[in-house]
């Protein structure tokens, strides 16, 4: 097992500005993005041999196939596929056409995520998006209270006051808002304080407003072709190390061993992504994450699952400033999910997006020095029963 | 010997004062009156308060030798699809059982229970279940509103190990028309209440009374308790003057402390009774509603045995104060609230799939691995331990009567629900076995990693387009009653 490391490159990339789009379609949207990312890459749209679209919420439903993608961008007869693997979806969308290009079977693939979340109605993510036995025997829950439920965990299991653990967590939210301040194309664009997040409504306790990504419309896209092909193309592609996926089996929500205070698949997918891309020292070696901030307290477990910080004490490197934009690892340069919100098919090439400008320089306000490595985590699903896709991109 | 093997009660956590009911309403109709009632929660039911108090009754006894289940009520969920058939389910009896429902008139818990004593006399059943239950609706404003109570009362009818014996009954029918309601209306409409005692059951509970007295050559104060629940609780004291009784025999018609339970009422005064009787005890149980039953029991000294039953005594002491009335109104989708394009969420529930399920849905059955042991909810094929490759070495498990304690919880106020916030959890269950549960009679802010909790069937969501009350199983706190 050869793994996908430096077999592929990134040569284009587009996303559209994130928010409540409501003056624009989900097609808009997604010809929006690729005609950036055509005009990033210098190819010619009849250049892409194959396609993968993610979209993921029945609501905002495109139909359950990827011809939209075609139809939109008028791309004839082009071999297309959708993908779905709930907020995973745009990462999958990703592999799919990574991999494509690493068999050999396209020279060029593109891949596309999408999502127009504010044609549902109403706040938060619609329910019922996890099959039919999970609603009937499921609770009737959302997505913020499965998360704030890892969040009473994790405070009980590591002795944090609840108040006290609610602060740590502000932390996470300000120092992403502070972020997106400098980011054009994020939904919310604010500074926000400790107070403000520690008396912000409560969505589901322990997660108040301020704890949760916002619910946004945006696409995504990248184009891919061969690493040898990249380097013909631009002087600077990004390249591909690792693409990892771990899926629970249901052993976290019917067996009793899972402490609730984590996402296994999370810790498998970043030791797997780590190993492709060998890395050996996650915290010296990463220059930068995007991380699945769908809630602050997924994003501290992040922290610890993916190993930059050591489990149990992401706390100190949160207080310290670790994981600001002059830390040593910036997290959320471009403001995360909290900023950016969660168009779920769109949200994993969003944060290939960020990585991608940032190793290639192009950053603007929020810069990060020299990075050499970013990784993203892009999880689906619900703490006790979910995946976690990590990507782990790289200049040469 | 033909009697009660076990009984048990089930009494709604919440009750309301009637100073509530009089403060919110009572400039319009002199309302209220003295102590509390009994409210049922809104995901709560006729049939899960019959599940509950059946759950009472069986504890951990063997429940295969019940070939029969009468559910009594006036209040059951549906005219058609059997109601006793969820409560048999949910009880987890076994498929080859007879069950009917004992409905349209509040003397049907004691209709219920006859029918079960002849069955088991008859040797067509070795055992047999009653479950009474009510949570009739009175029209805001009305006495009736006030006076009702909501709440349950279950039995096993057993031919050996009886807690008292079934001695006899006597019953009269009359086409008394006090109270009715017909297949549209929500509210019982009434007749001048002066005329429903004094020509009602001023007249006929004192009938069945003395005809049972007669046929069985008794005399009234041979009886430990005398039970004849009052429509007006007031009566009761003229009642056991015109009965002859001594004081010393009425017992509690739990008026201001549950209020009038329908079909539920005189078997959960039975209920109590039993809760508080001694070995010898004579006790008389008389209804009131369309003429009259009246049973006679005397208690054995395996009454001393039963321990595990709650009963209404257990109950009373669970409970949590309704203070507004308007939540009881919201409750009962009296008055209607807008729930926000998220509440008006309800996709349609696949039958063919539920059926497929039942076992799951409605008895809380999962499965445990024969090769490696490990409990596991719902069932499997092949088994959840990472480290056990069994496919298809699986029995059935049920975790309906299980404790367990909170590894996670939350309470969201994203969810719809008409009580928020939606408090939820994931449970280790006692011996094994993990899942997600909705919470629900709990306190939000009571709510912590590692508390203990048990399970009680409830509705989950109803569909209102498809008429489907879709019923399953929380976690409640567990509390000592």
């Amino acid at each position: 097992m050869s793994g996908i490391k430096d077999k592929v490159a990134i040569i284009g990339m587009g996303c559209t500005k994130f928010g409540e789009r409501f003056d624009k379609s989900a097609e808009d949207l997604m010809l929006d993005c690729f005609l950036e990312a055509l005009e990033d890459s210098g190819i010619e749209k009849k250049d892409i041999d194959a396609a993968w679209m993610g979209c993921s919420v029945d609501e905002t439903s495109l139909g359950k196939s990827a011809i939209i993608l075609n139809s939109t961008l008028r791309m004839p007869y082009t071999p297309v596929t959708r993908t779905e693997n709930y907020c995973a979806t745009g990462t999958e969308a990703f592999r799919g056409a990574c991999y494509a290009v690493a068999s050999g079977a396209y020279d060029v693939a593109l891949a596309l995520g999408v999502e127009k979340l504010k044609d549902v109605g109403f706040g938060g993510l619609p329910p019922g998006q996890m099959g039919t036995v999970r609603r009937l025997l499921g609770p009737n829950s959302t997505a913020p209270g499965e998360f704030a439920q890892m969040a009473n965990t994790y405070f009980a299991k590591y002795g944090i006051d609840p108040d006290e653990g609610k602060r740590i967590l502000a932390h996470i939210s300000v120092k992403s808002h502070h972020n997106g301040t400098l980011s054009p194309k994020a939904h919310l664009r604010k500074e926000i304080t400790i107070e403000d997040v520690l008396k912000a409504p409560m969505i589901a306790s322990p997660l108040g407003l301020f704890d949760c990504c916002g619910v946004s419309d945006g696409a995504a896209c990248a184009i891919i072709t061969t690493a040898e092909k990249a380097k013909k193309l631009r002087k600077d592609p990004i390249y591909v190390k690792a693409l990892q996926i771990s899926a629970t089996s249901g052993e976290d929500l019917m067996y009793n061993t899972w402490d609730g205070a984590h996402v296994e698949s999370t810790y498998r997918a970043g030791i797997r992504a780590y190993k492709e891309a060998e890395i050996t020292d996650p915290r010296k070696e990463i220059s930068m994450m995007e991380v699945h901030d769908c809630f602050s307290i997924t994003e501290l477990t992040a922290y610890e699952d993916l190993q930059t910080s050591p489990r149990g004490r992401a706390r100190e490197d949160i207080e310290s400033g670790f994981y600001d934009l002059d830390g040593q690892i910036p997290c959320q340069p471009d403001g995360g999910l909290k900023c950016f919100g969660h168009p779920t098919g769109a949200s994993g090439l969003r944060m290939i997006y960020e990585i991608y400008k940032q190793l290639q320089g192009k950053a603007g306000e929020r810069q990060i020095k020299n990075p050499k490595l970013g990784i993203t985590h892009n999880m689906g699903g619900i703490p006790c029963y979910n995946l976690a896709a990590v990507t782990i991109l790289g200049t040469k | 010997m033909i009697g009660i093997k076990s009984f048990g009660a089930y009494i709604p956590r919440y009750r309301m004062n009637r100073k509530v009911i009089a403060q919110a309403i009572g400039w319009f109709s002199p309302v209220g009156g003295k102590g509390e009632r009994a409210v049922a929660n809104f995901d709560e039911d006729a049939i899960t308060m019959a599940v509950a108090a059946g759950m009472d009754c069986l504890g951990d006894l063997d429940n295969s030798h019940i070939d029969a289940l009468y559910l009594a009520s006036t209040t059951l969920p549906y005219k058609e699809r059997q109601n006793a058939g969820i409560v048999s389910a949910a009880l987890a009896l076994k498929d080859d059982v007879h069950t009917a429902d004992v409905t349209s008139s509040v003397k049907s818990g004691t209709a219920a229970l006859i029918a079960a004593f002849n069955a088991v006399k008859a040797q067509n059943a070795q055992e047999a279940m009653v479950a009474a239950t009510d949570m009739r609706l009175g029209k805001p404003a009305s006495p009736e509103e006030s006076a009702f109570g909501d709440g349950a009362a279950a039995f096993l009818v057993s031919d050996k190990d009886v807690v008292a014996s079934f001695e006899g009954s006597y019953s009269l029918s009359y086409d008394f028309v006090d109270i009715r309601r017909d297949e549209k209306d929500r509210f019982g409409k009434t007749w001048e209440p002066r005329w429903v005692r004094d020509e009602g059951y001023f007249k006929m509970i004192p009938e069945v009374i003395s005809g049972l007295l007669k046929k069985y050559n008794l005399d009234i104060k041979d009886f430990s308790k005398v039970i004849y629940p009052c429509p007006n609780s007031r009566d009761a004291a003229a009642m056991a003057k015109k009965l002859g009784m001594d004081p010393s025999q009425i017992t509690d018609d739990l008026q201001t402390v549950v209020g009038n339970t329908g079909s539920a009422y005189a078997p959960m005064m039975f209920v109590n009774a039993l809760q508080e009787a001694k070995p010898g005890d004579k006790i008389l149980v008389a209804s009131f509603g369309n003429g009259c039953d009246a049973l006679y029991f005397q208690v054995t000294d395996k009454i001393k045995q039963l321990k595990h039953i709650k009963g209404v005594k257990g109950y009373l002491n669970i409970r949590a104060d309704l203070t507004n009335y308007i939540q009881y109104l919201v409750f009962r989708d009296i008055l209607p609230v807008e729930t926000g394009i998220r509440g008006e969420h309800v996709p349609p529930t696949q039958l063919s799939q539920t059926w497929r399920l039942r076992d799951t849905i409605m008895g809380l059955y999962g499965c445990k691995c024969q090769k490696c042991g490990t409990p596991q909810y719902p069932v499997s094929r092949v088994c959840v331990n990472p480290d056990c490759e069994a496919v298809d070495q699986m029995e059935l498990y049920r975790f309906a009567n299980r404790k367990g304690t909170v590894i996670s919880y939350t309470s969201d106020n994203l969810a719809f629900t008409p009580n928020p916030p939606q408090s939820y959890c994931i449970i280790d269950f006692e011996g094994g076995g993990r899942n997600q549960f909705d919470f629900t009679d709990c306190n939000p802010s009571q709510l912590s990693v590692g508390m203990s909790v048990t399970m009680t069937f409830r509705r989950k969501y109803y569909d209102a387009n498809r008429s489907i009350y879709f019923y399953y199983w929380k976690a409640v706190p567990a509390v000592e009653a």
